[in-house]
């Protein structure tokens, strides 16, 4: 049973390279599996160090997003006149699609590295805004009532009660904001190598399309599927760590 | 200690909770708030506690309003800290009053072991069963040493048999800590076990009707006293009196 999604991987891995041979698909349309391996294998260096620089931008954009996204939820939950002010600039930030801004912001800002970490802010920013908001109002009222009865500062309740509360909503956002990031940095990438920068990992399946090196593109697919997938797997291993440590999972 | 005079609470949309209560607590009583559900006894307990104002009325306090740790409160659920050790849930109170933990864990731990839960200092909520949680919050709620203990039905979605013991416990703890305790419950015979005052009220609008009196000795078996049982059928009739 817990081998059953490699054995089922090896076995689709072996259909596919048994069809693109019996079926002679021109590589240039969908090369093998056994082509794509040899693509990596022939530069491993450059597409590990574009998925470096992809992912860079990558943490970069999460961390900004969650000191961003708790410092605006705290405001929200602290001001009802913030949440008045923040709120709906929020929504219209999560809905604005990136690949239509991403050029205005890459031409405003300037330097392409701190372009790339805005425009995968962006997208990473909403979950972890939201999750943290909801967060911070999950105490039950009567909670609440005894901090009041307590004469506890809005501060100290926020610090005691709210902030701890918010843990696993921010955890859980963050896990979800993890795998966007990497989506927002590949699409910026993608908006900034057809302008000419020359980074990351999304600039080498760009080039690779340019030059029809197909397995080349799908070797620089799979590193980006396999690093969506750790950081997915490795933020959720982290926030069960600290939810277990806190005695909440 | 304190007098509540015809208070009348009125909430937005309509609903009067609360209409010409009046109720005098002296120190050391043990008063049972008693009436079905709407009847405003949360209602009553929320303006004692001042986490409600009442829109008629007054509530006066001998010697001055009471300062943040006078007045305990437990309520239905233990709604403890669910990150925090029992000891600091236990703990809360004083450290929002501004003391280290180094210098509060004496009592802490002595208002722990009051409670039966000595040992139990370093599990978390999920790890202790409903009557002990109740029990941390009772903790919590006595830590600060309280003049006046406000409990809104905690025992009610416990066990009976958890109830049974909590009840008696309560007794005890209420004898040691030598505070005032007003319960609310809609249990006649929870009223008449723990209560030397019971107060009957009524509902829509929530109006105090009339209060019994209990003299009963309070023991191990005090549940097969034949006192008991009349107290209960007194209070019943009361009640049934009070709802017509």
């Amino acid at each position: 049973m817990k081998w059953a999604p490699a054995l089922f991987g090896l076995l689709a891995l072996a259909l596919w390279e048994g069809a693109v041979r019996i079926g002679e698909v021109p590589v240039y349309i969908l090369p093998g599996p056994i082509a794509v391996v040899s693509a990596f294998v022939a530069d491993p260096v450059g597409l590990l160090q574009s998925l470096g620089s992809t992912l860079f931008v990558t943490f970069a954009a999460l961390i900004v997003a969650a000191v961003l996204g708790v410092a605006m939820a705290v405001a929200m939950s602290a001001s009802r006149l913030a949440q008045a002010a923040i709120q709906p600039w929020a929504v219209a930030l999560q809905v604005t699609p990136l690949p239509a801004i991403a050029p205005l912001i890459i031409i405003w800002v300037g330097d392409p590295f701190v372009a790339l970490v805005v425009c995968a802010t962006i997208v990473a920013f909403f979950p972890l805004f939201a999750n943290t908001a909801t967060g911070l109002a999950s105490p039950p009222p009567e909670l609440n009532d005894l901090f009041r009865l307590y004469g506890a500062s809005r501060w100290r309740t926020m610090a005691l009660l709210r902030l701890p509360a918010a843990l696993p909503y921010f955890l859980s956002g963050l896990r979800i904001s993890g795998g966007l990031a990497l989506v927002g940095a590949v699409v910026a990438e993608l908006v900034a190598g057809s302008g000419g920068f020359a980074s990351g990992l999304a600039y080498r399946i760009l080039e690779a399309s340019f030059r029809l090196e197909m397995p080349r593109m799908f070797a620089a697919l799979v590193l980006l599927a396999l690093a969506g997938i750790l950081l997915n797997f490795g933020l959720g291993a982290v926030g069960q760590a600290i939810l277990r440590r806190r005695g909440l999972a | 200690m304190l007098t509540i005079s015809r208070v009348g609470r009125l909430f937005p949309g309509g609903v009067e909770a609360l209409r010409d209560a009046s109720l005098r607590l002296s120190e050391g009583d043990f008063v049972a708030l008693l009436g079905p559900s709407g009847c405003g006894k949360s209602t009553l307990l929320r303006l004692i506690a001042g986490l409600d104002q009442p829109d008629d009325g007054a509530l006066t306090w001998d010697g001055g309003p009471p300062a943040p740790g006078d007045i305990g409160y437990v309520f239905q659920d233990a709604t403890l800290l669910p990150w925090a050790t029992a000891e600091d849930n236990v703990f809360l109170p004083l450290r929002l009053r501004g003391l280290t933990r180094d210098a509060a864990m004496p009592q802490v731990h002595a208002v722990l072991r009051r409670v039966g839960l000595g040992g139990f200092e370093k599990s978390r909520p999920r790890q202790l069963s409903g009557g002990m949680r109740m029990r941390v919050s009772i903790a919590r709620a006595l830590v600060t040493k309280p003049r006046l203990l406000l409990m809104d039905e905690p025992f009610a979605a416990l066990d009976e048999f958890t109830r049974h013991k909590l009840q008696a416990d309560l007794l005890d703890v209420w004898r040691g800590a030598g505070c005032t305790v007003v319960f609310v419950t809609h249990s006649i015979y929870e009223a008449a076990f723990l209560a030397r005052r019971i107060v009957l009220m009524t509902p829509r609008p929530g109006r105090i009707d009339r209060e019994i009196a209990s003299t009963l000795a309070h023991g191990p078996g005090t549940r097969l006293d034949p006192a008991y049982a009349a107290l209960v059928a007194k209070t019943a009739r009361g009640m049934a009196d009070a709802l017509q």
